[in-house]
């Protein structure tokens, strides 16, 4: 996806994300989920796509976050459900660091 | 027992979550013959928390509780059949009768016949205005008499009593909550943080007893009240019974196969006959976390212990269910979650102060120093830490668990 299709908005500063330490943001009505892993740093939908339940308020294990309320868990880099009660992934999101900001990636609207 | 074919037809008795989840398991394991799917409501499976809940209160529609839309069984390739009751099990010739007559053959049949409210034998529960909560028609009738003014006892203050008691609080009802035993959730959790939902409870307006023993419940026709056996009485328009389930075994018994309190199953969902399954609530089935055999009455097992009999009822030698048991119940808002299930006299820890308001946990150790059971009240993260601990067996520092300060992952890592 190219840059220019995107808007990018600061959602937290790199230095403060602990890894494996989910953070949530808001871009306009849109809650995310920005977690700290070893290889990166990745930004999901935060709302379980099984119920209402803000997924960083979960746990994250490995490359998975678990959601609080039913421990349905969605990969963090592809957003695929991997187990239930949730069968449909959550949007991804793309993230790029600049100096110490973290911007995630919107696609503009049309 | 030779892998199935795709000539071969399974039939799942069962309409409940659990044999929703099993033919989904059916499926999963790429079994490609006749799936019939026989529940006896009118309503394709459907999950049970909300009914006490959500749907109870009128916040939720009865669809939302739904396992899967309709297109979904199409999809599957699952022949659902509704309204229909199956009369008893013919081993022999391999085929289960329906009540009416029908007879329907199977290669591999699967049991999913849940359970039922207990109903004491009390004198006066027969009357109009008695209630008891387990399936959708249940909560239906019940949201429609809870209006606001009604006068409700709850019979019983395990979850089921207690979330019925927020519902008719929300709903401006005058609530009564009544449990023989000497605090709340008795089966569940410690007798301090009984106490502490008691309060919960009480704060939001319902008088709670504990110690109350009915004796029978007053009115003619309807019910008027409940007379407890110090003679007390507590006038109400509706009384709800919730003191547990017994499971629905009659057909297995019928069929003779092993079952007495549960179906008995090993730790795939295989019952004595190596045809026959069984999932969900009716189960009694081996669990690592468990001394003994225990029947499970959770979403948790009607999801993945169902899921795991379907598959292994398919062919699939490599799955089996040992999941940490885990429960939940919402009340007044507030998000319980309970894992493990502590016996004998468990070392309590708390992390987090109680008497500050939701958002602590309780932790329970054996004299080893292990991990066994943790209730969080609006800290679900601490489960999920909880649970790994206990999985892994973990002996946290009893010191460290106490201090919210501590990250339950490091001491899931051992780091704290």
């Amino acid at each position: 996806m190219a840059d220019d299709n995107l808007e990018w908005h600061a959602v937290t500063k790199a230095s403060e994300l602990e890894e494996q330490e989910p953070e949530h943001a808001r871009i306009g009505d849109t809650l995310i989920c920005v977690v700290k892993l070893e290889d990166g740093i990745f930004a999901i939908n935060d709302v379980c796509s099984h119920e209402f339940a803000q997924l960083s308020e979960g746990f994250v294990d490995g490359e998975e976050i678990e959601c609080p309320l039913h421990q349905a868990t969605f990969n963090l880099k592809t957003g695929e459900a991997t187990a239930p009660p949730a069968d449909d992934p959550v949007e991804t999101y793309p993230v790029k660091i600049e100096g110490d900001q973290v911007y995630v990636g919107f696609k503009k609207q049309a | 027992m030779a892998d199935a074919t795709s000539n071969q037809t399974f039939l799942v008795v069962g309409g409940g979550q659990a044999g929703g989840r099993a033919v989904e398991g059916i499926r999963k394991a790429g079994f490609d013959g006749t799936v019939i799917l026989l529940g006896e409501e009118e309503r394709a499976p459907y999950e049970r928390p909300p009914l006490s809940k959500q749907v109870l209160t009128g916040e939720a529609e009865p669809d939302s509780a739904r396992l899967r839309d309709e297109g979904w069984y199409q999809a599957q390739g699952i022949d659902l059949r509704l309204a229909t009751r199956v009369g008893r099990i013919d081993r022999e010739r391999k085929r289960v009768v329906l009540e009416d007559g029908q007879a329907l053959a199977y290669d591999r049949l699967l049991l999913a016949t849940g359970a039922q409210p207990k109903v004491p034998d009390l004198p006066g529960v027969e009357l109009t205005g008695v209630h008891v909560l387990r399936d959708m028609a249940d909560s239906l009738a019940l949201r429609e008499a809870m209006r606001a003014g009604a006068r409700v006892a709850l019979v019983g203050g395990g979850y089921i009593g207690l979330e019925v008691a927020a519902a008719a609080r929300k709903l401006g009802c005058e609530t009564t909550v009544l449990e023989a035993a000497p605090s709340l959730m008795r089966r569940q959790v410690a007798s301090e943080l009984g106490d502490w939902y008691a309060r919960l409870h009480r704060d939001h307006g319902a008088d709670v007893r504990t110690g109350a023993e009915v004796a029978r419940l007053l009115g003619h026709d309807r019910v008027e009240g409940v007379e407890l056996t110090d003679g007390s009485r507590i006038d109400a328009d509706l009384v709800v019974i919730g003191v547990g389930i017994r499971p629905n075994v009659e057909l297995a018994l019928q069929a003779g196969l092993e079952a007495g309190d549960g179906i008995e199953v090993d730790d795939q969902g295989r019952t004595s006959d190596p045809d026959i399954f069984a999932a969900g609530d009716v189960t009694r089935q081996p669990n690592p976390y468990v001394d003994g055999k225990v029947r499970l009455e959770s979403w948790q097992n009607a999801q993945n212990q169902a899921l795991v009999a379907g598959q292994a009822m398919a062919g699939a030698g490599d799955v089996r269910h040992a999941d940490l048991p885990w429960f939940w119940s919402d009340q007044h808002g507030i998000n319980l979650q309970m894992v493990g299930m502590p016996t004998g006299q468990p070392r309590h820890v708390w992390r987090g102060d109680p008497a500050a308001g939701p958002g602590f946990t309780l932790f329970y150790l054996d004299e080893a120093g292990r991990l066994i059971g943790a209730n969080a009240v609006d800290r679900p993260a601490d489960i999920a830490a909880a649970r790994r601990m206990i999985e892994r067996g973990v002996n946290p520092d009893p010191d460290k668990l106490a201090d919210p300060e501590v990250s339950m992952k490091k001491l899931l890592k051992g780091q704290g």
